[in-house]
């Protein structure tokens, strides 16, 4: 029991090695986003965003450490987000193709 | 008190869940707008200066790191540097409302509120000053909810600065502090989001000249 009750300690190298990948990937979105890609603006962009994320979440967050039953609310509610997303998404970028239908 | 801690961090996990859906329809709404007025968006996006919004990044990607220090040797059980890093969080919290209150006086200063009867400018293309108005309405109520959650969120730091002196904070009893350290980085992981699709999105566009 008491090797159970001790909470996992992240040591702090992980987070100063956090902290930095964070802040080249905030300096990185920046410089990505004065170079002209088109759409694939957007993808590079978010894709930061998320990886960034992802980051907080797993490590400052402690969700790298954390039980089954967290991961699941998490995951349920990025699915859930996606439901959001994607189902508006879909109505109104197909709104067009009645024109050519 | 392991799985007491563990069912309190669920129950702020869940909070955090609705608070996603939240900023998520907010989101929906942006993702609605931008994909019926692109070119308006970019180039309204355009006219926000990126230097606040970059620094501001900078300050909450620190803020975050203070935190979770804060929350390692609450753990640890070190009461003096939880305190510490406590304040730190607070001030770098405080300085990005600060930057904020900066920005919101520019788009005063250029007509660039959408609202309260104030007059609504878009120079940089006149024909697009109705889109460039939805565009600065989701600006604001966006960066709006995000400054109202940094503002509960220092609320909360100080009140956990008050825990840990106080000595209700221990060792063994350090989940508020954890819990804290929850809502401020969900509130770092909205602004990760924010600042690409509000500050950048224009750049690629209309960088040259």
């Amino acid at each position: 029991m008491s090797d159970n009750s001790k909470h996992h300690v992240v040591p702090l190298s992980t987070y100063y090695l956090i902290f930095l990948a964070l802040m080249v990937g905030t300096a990185l979105t920046w410089w990505v986003a004065t170079i002209d890609l088109g759409a694939m603006n957007n993808v590079i962009m978010l894709t930061i965003a998320v990886t960034k994320a992802t980051l907080v979440i797993l490590f400052f967050m402690h969700v790298r450490y954390a039980s089954k039953l967290t991961w699941t609310i998490i995951l349920g509610s990025v699915f859930w987000l996606l439901i959001l997303l994607v189902l508006t998404m879909n109505d109104y970028l197909t709104r067009s193709w009645l024109h050519y239908g | 008190m392991e799985q007491q801690t563990e069912a309190s961090l669920l129950g702020m996990w869940t909070f955090l869940v609705t608070e996603i859906l939240f900023f998520g329809g907010a989101l929906t709404a942006y993702l609605v707008y931008r994909n019926w007025y692109p070119d308006a968006f970019a180039l309204a996006s355009y006219e926000i200066p990126i230097m606040p919004g970059a620094i501001n990044t900078a300050v909450l990607i620190f803020s975050s790191l203070t935190m979770a220090l804060a929350v390692h040797f609450a753990q640890t059980g070190d009461r003096g540097k939880t305190m510490l890093f406590i304040v730190l969080t607070s001030i770098l919290g405080a300085a990005f409302l600060g930057i904020k209150a900066y920005e919101y006086h520019e788009k005063y200063v250029e007509h660039f509120i959408p609202g309260f009867g104030l007059p609504f400018e878009f120079p940089a293309n006149p024909e697009y000053t109705n889109a460039a108005r939805i565009f600065y309405s989701l600006y604001f109520v966006l960066t709006g909810l995000h400054a109202l959650h940094m503002i509960i969120g220092l609320g909360i730091m100080t009140w956990m600065f008050i825990w840990v002196k106080n000595g209700t904070i221990t060792q063994e009893y350090y989940a508020p502090v954890e819990i804290a350290g929850l809502y401020w980085h969900f509130v770092d992981i909205v602004w990760i989001f924010l600042f690409p699709l509000l500050y950048l999105i224009g750049r690629h566009v209309h960088h040259v000249g």
